[in-house]
């Protein structure tokens, strides 16, 4: 029999080591599910962590690894904030599509206009619409002390349907014959996220990661905020002694969170996606749930975990193409990650250690 | 006299440290036993082994003469062994009842049960309404759940784990009164304390252990108290030397300080006056759960009220945040040292970061000065012998005295002119409990207004210029503590209402809560 | 629009029908958090119980056997949960999401095949005598088994949790595990039972939905029911009639969202499915805005780690 015991101060070595071994052990289960499915394990999982890397069209794949990366990595940042100070923001998918259709919005409301302020103010508008519908679970927390992680999911499916509608009604193509969702805005270039390097996938929206990647760095590291939101997660008492306001952190690890989200769901209508459609979203807002426990919640983890994800996305495609392999085999396997890296996550704080013979 | 329990050549080590290293000792029946120990002398340990709670790496015990290795507490409580714990292992949110059958092999029907418990408490004299929620008792009825739950099970052998810690004197005699007469009746009770009056007048035999050995053993009535301190310690300890300098002006000023608690099961505070003057100590008494809590939360910022309740230097500061009232000089050291007064998973540096930010100077611009901070904590350590590897170090790692001196220690150096501490010295081995007291008493010479919250009544007699008891969560008039008798103490902490001031209308208040 | 196309009869009928996959996914959460663990994985094991019961009645033509493969499917995921959090001490919160995530996408790989299919009917209990009542027999006592099942589970776990010793340790150890385990209590143990339980039932919610209410297996047709299950556990106040009427309450939104849709009211069809999703918002803002009660009502380690250090 084993035993766990705690350890006095956590071990860098597997807070380091755990993901990667999660890795691994994801792609032996994950094998494993594959070959259950009647594919080539090793063809699949080369498929999935090898070829778009590394394969012929390896140049095309890559830029579709910075597009699918920005996104979760965007809205895993945010997230992580929250996470840290046991504030749990679940629905970011809602938040996402809320920055899409309010950025969006202005972006169409200026069509056919030509200007150089229009993307900018587009952004604006997707940070706002982000952060104003995170503000309702933080307000409601707040005011009332309601459950944020089932207002903040209860939302997603709100957004949902006002993304239907909004495709359907007010925001519909005049010129699309009828067909629902928006104009396209890589036919409108004041309001386009263009590629900012021809080929790289690199658009506004990766840049903004990168941004939000040292600017969370520098907060968390450097700043009286980021030390509040860790102290808070340690420990709500020793928090408020030390003077944090609970509900300020509440507002404030909520609202960034939305606006993050919001401002990438405004990057993908206005680049990748190009409009607004009632399949606009695809499940980002829930993978970065795992992108940020991939990333340990550290910045630059989540940089790492973000570029990781968007692998096995776009791995999953090629091999959902070349393998007939089905698109939920992918899901599936992200939610394995998941698993794995919680079950490893012990090895970090506890030793194990085999039961001493009992004495008689 | 042929022994109820023998145990023999008991150890326990854990990681680190050897809880019990070769125990041996024995226990007659109707005998009144005391363990005797300083904290983490191994007496917690040794008791998990007779309860079946932690399995012994070596050494056997007996019971009636028959081998006695419980694997887990219900073998130990079929034969008869039953447990009264210091942390109660109570459920707040069930009645006394459910309680009282968790504890039982072979609980009858509620009904029935509740009838024995009312029969039980009447009979050894400790008044228990079956039906009542455990989280709307006070300390001591706790206390009775735990001792109506064992005595129902007719135990041979009743183990209580510092049971008067969370007594009134009064409480005491009461319970005292109850175990006499189990005692009378046949029942061995094994008595774990450090408290050496107690043991002189209750125990008939001693078994002294220091750093998890038996040092010693003896019959208590016959030593004096110093002779058992000096058998639990190894070396007599000095006390602490008080200055004697005159009080000053009136630096704090409590009147009619009323706060909500913000546990459903706490203490509010009821219309609390008191002041304090620089260089004052001023010790406030009472059982646990009085509003211990909720006091220095209230003087913290944690809690807050209306800003004339709480007045310092004549300016109403209550309703100001921790942060605003450590600007001013009000600083705190709470009770709780993990989680509340310190982070366990950030390091000294981090934690030092905690409360010294702001007189510090720890921030410049609402960002981090990493290098201030370190150099802080190192003096932290340094002057209060912090005994660590490094200020890398996270707040858990540190045994519970050395992480108080840190706290209190981080405190003192920010030079307050208010400092409330609330059980500076709990759970603390004594060479620090005494630094820390020192360092107090320093900080009340050079002209801070101290203030004191313990239930450790030796400490508050040791260190106070007046005192106070919480009860209820009002607070008795302050009286010197010179002259001050154990009745009089005793009256104070039961709630004798008459030594309060005239009440006065209380303030419409505000809570803030979480 | 038209109203009176509306039958209130058809309507309390209905609404017990839709009621009744929260109602079984919701009373198996609160065995479970009543023990002390937030499990925020139902939704995924409700979904996995809705096609591992499909599936297996499609094979089988035995809709019984269906509810066993769900129950045993939902229970099964529910396990994985319980030795990452009892075991591996994992976050509660995280591991619960993850559980969802896994669900959805193991539900969809191995749906693959089965849409568009019909499952086996599944049977009727007419309840003899109550069945033959005017007005009150059609509307209370001609539904299909599980609907009368998922009442039994209510009123069984109501009984357990207040009469029965087993009940009254459950409520022990999720109310303080450190005092259980002092008094001898087998807190891990006892947990991945409730654990199991609360996955079974999640399971036959789901079951439930793709095998008798809808019938059918298309992917994510949960749509978010484990999750209002949660916040019907949170309303009840951990009550089992309240979890009752909470779900009933829920299914009646439902029900009368669609009514209102079909009656063509001039509201887009979209605002009125949102419906159910702001009422629940709203009602789990009125229970957390009246606290002091429902607190007490809240098992206090809900969600705390449990790690026996003697």
């Amino acid at each position: 029999m084993l035993r766990l015991e705690k350890r006095p101060v956590p071990s860098r070595f597997w807070t380091i080591m755990t993901p990667v071994v999660a890795v691994v052990a994801t792609m032996v289960a994950g094998g494993l599910l594959f070959a259950f499915l009647g594919k080539d394990p090793v063809a699949a999982i080369r498929t999935i962590f090898w070829d778009p890397i590394f394969s012929e069209f390896a140049w095309y794949y890559r830029a579709q690894l910075l597009v699918k990366a920005a996104p979760l990595i965007l809205i895993a940042l945010g997230l992580s904030l929250g996470f840290r100070a046991g504030i749990w923001n679940i629905g970011a998918e809602g938040q996402y599509i809320v920055g899409a259709i309010t950025g969006a919005a202005v972006g169409l409301a200026f069509y056919p206009l030509d200007a150089w302020y229009i993307f900018p103010l587009m952004i604006l508008a997707g940070a706002l619409g982000g952060w104003a519908w995170a503000m309702i679970p933080a307000l409601l927390k707040i005011r009332f002390g309601t459950n944020e992680i089932l207002v903040s999911l209860m939302l997603v499916y709100v957004a949902e349907q006002l993304l239907a509608k909004m495709s359907l009604g007010l925001l519909k193509n005049p010129d699309g014959h009828g067909f629902p969702g928006s104009r396209n805005f890589q036919e409108y270039p004041s309001a386009h996220n263009v590629e900012l390097i021809e080929g790289t996938g690199m658009h506004g929206g990766v840049l903004a990661g990168f941004i939000a990647v040292i600017a969370a760095y520098v907060l968390l590291n450097r700043h009286i905020l980021g030390y509040q939101i860790r102290l808070t997660g340690q420990s709500a008492r020793a928090a408020r002694f030390a003077g944090v306001r609970p509900k300020l952190l509440v507002a404030f690890c909520l609202g960034t969170s939305g606006a993050l989200a919001g401002l990438a769901g405004l990057f993908e209508v206005a680049g990748p996606a190009g409009q607004i459609t009632i399949d606009f979203n695809v499940g980002y807002g829930f993978t970065a749930i795992i992108v940020a426990f991939l990333g340990r919640l550290h910045p630059v983890g989540i940089l790492l975990a973000g570029l990781l994800m968007a692998l096995t996305y776009v791995g999953g495609e090629i091999a959902q193409a070349n393998l007939r392999l089905p698109a939920a085999a992918i899901q599936a396997f992200q939610g394995m990650l998941l698993f794995f890296l919680l079950g490893f996550d012990v090895l970090a704080n506890y030793r194990i250690r085999p039961i001493k013979r009992e004495v008689a | 006299m042929t022994s109820l329990l023998t145990i023999e050549g008991l150890t326990k080590a854990y990681p680190g440290v050897v809880a019990n290293d070769d125990v041996t000792f024995a226990i007659a029946p109707g005998e009144v036993h005391a363990l005797l120990g300083e904290n983490g002398a191994g007496k917690s340990t040794l008791v998990k082994m007779i309860y079946g709670l932690v399995r012994p790496d070596a050494g056997q015990m007996t019971l009636h003469r028959q081998p006695f290795s419980p694997s887990k507490p219900s073998e130990a409580r079929a034969r008869g062994v039953a447990m009264v714990f210091q942390h109660f292992s109570l459920f707040e949110a069930l009645s006394v009842a459910e309680n009282v059958a968790l504890g039982m092999e072979d609980p009858p029907p509620q009904r029935q049960l509740a009838r024995r418990i009312r029969d039980v408490s009447e009979a050894y004299g400790l008044p228990l309404d079956p039906d009542r929620l455990v989280g709307d008792l006070s300390a001591g009825e706790r206390q009775r759940v735990e001792i109506i739950r064992c005595l129902l099970q007719d135990p041979k052998l009743l183990i209580m784990d510092e049971p008067t810690s969370v007594l009134t004197p009064q409480e005491v005699e009461v319970l005292f009164k109850t175990l006499r007469t189990l005692a009378a009746e046949g029942t061995a009770i094994l008595y774990i304390s450090h408290k050496l009056d107690e043991i002189r007048t209750l125990c008939d035999g001693a078994t002294v252990l220091r750093l998890g050995r038996v040092v010693g053993s003896c019959n208590p009535r016959e030593k004096s108290a110093s002779e058992l301190a000096e058998m639990m310690v190894g070396s007599a300890l000095k006390p602490p030397a008080r200055d004697g300098a005159e009080p000053g002006e009136i630096v704090l000023d409590v009147t009619g300080l009323s706060v909500k608690s913000a546990n459903p099961f706490g203490t509010s505070l009821k219309n609390i006056h008191f002041t304090v003057r620089a260089g004052e100590v001023l010790g406030i008494g009472g059982v646990a759960g009085n509003g211990q809590d909720e006091l220095l939360a209230a003087l913290s910022g944690e809690a807050r009220a209306v800003p004339e309740a709480v007045k310092f230097q004549g300016r109403p500061v209550g309703h100001l945040g921790p942060n605003e009232r450590r600007v001013l000089g009000i600083l705190s050291a709470p009770e709780e040292r993990l989680g509340h007064a310190a982070a366990p998973d950030m390091s000294l540096t981090e934690n030092a970061l905690l409360t010294g930010a702001i007189r510090e100077g720890l921030t410049r611009g609402g960002f981090l000065r990493w290098d201030a901070a370190e150099d802080f904590a190192r003096r932290i350590v340094k002057e209060f012998d912090v005994r660590t590897p490094g200020v890398s170090n996270v707040a858990r790692a540190l045994s519970g005295g050395n992480l108080q001196k840190f706290v209190i220690g981080r405190e003192v150096l920010q030079r307050p002119d208010v400092l409330v501490v609330n059980q500076p010295t709990w759970g603390v081995d004594a060479s620090a409990a005494a630094a820390i007291r020192q360092a107090l008493l320093d900080l009340a010479a050079r002209g801070t207004a101290v203030i004191c919250i313990s239930q450790d009544l030796d400490e508050l007699m040791e260190i106070s210029d007046r005192f106070a008891a919480l009860n209820g969560g009002r607070l008795t008039a302050r009286r010197p503590a010179k002259g001050l008798t154990v009745e009089e103490i005793g009256m104070m902490m039961g709630g004798a209402h008459d030594m309060e001031p005239p009440a006065q209308t209380a303030p419409e208040v505000r809570h803030v809560e979480a | 629009m038209d109203l009176s196309a509306i039958n209130p009869l058809v309507l309390i009928a209905s609404l017990m029908v839709a009621a009744t996959p929260i109602l079984l996914a919701a009373i198996g959460e609160l065995v479970v958090e009543k023990s002390g663990v937030l499990n925020l994985g139902v939704e995924g094991m409700m979904i996995t119980g809705a096609i591992c019961g499909f599936a297996i009645a499609v094979e089988s033509s035995s809709p019984w056997l269906g509810l066993l493969a769900a129950a045993g499917g939902g229970a099964l995921l529910a396990l994985v949960f319980g030795v990452l959090t009892q075991f591996f001490l994992s976050n509660q919160v995280a591991t619960g999401l993850a559980l969802t995530l896994f669900g959805l996408g193991l539900s969809a790989l191995l749906g693959q095949g089965y849409a568009g299919i019909k499952p086996p009917p599944s049977p009727r209990l007419d309840v003899p005598f109550l069945a033959d009542l005017p007005v009150l027999g059609r509307v209370l006592f001609q539904h299909d088994y599980m609907v009368y099942i998922s009442i039994l589970i209510v009123a069984c776990v109501w009984a357990v949790l207040k009469y029965t010793r087993a009940g009254l340790i459950l409520r022990a150890v999720g109310e303080s595990h450190d005092a259980a385990h002092a008094l001898g209590y087998k807190v891990v143990r006892i947990r991945l039972m409730a654990i199991a339980f609360g996955g079974a039932c999640a399971g036959l919610g789901g079951a439930y939905l793709s095998l008798i209410r809808v019938p059918q297996w298309t992917e994510g047709m949960t749509a978010g029911a484990g999750w209002i299950a949660l916040a019907i556990v949170v309303f009840a106040s951990w009550r089992p009639w309240g979890v009752l009427l909470g779900a009933y309450l829920f299914g009646g939104v439902t029900v009368l969202q669609l009514n209102l849709q079909a009656a063509g009211l001039e509201l887009p069809v979209e605002y009125l499915s949102m419906a159910p999703y702001l009422i629940t918002i709203l009602v789990l803002v009125i229970m957390s805005a009246d606290r002091g009660r429902a607190a007490l009502n809240a098992p206090a380690a809900l969600g705390k780690i449990f790690h026996a250090s003697s």
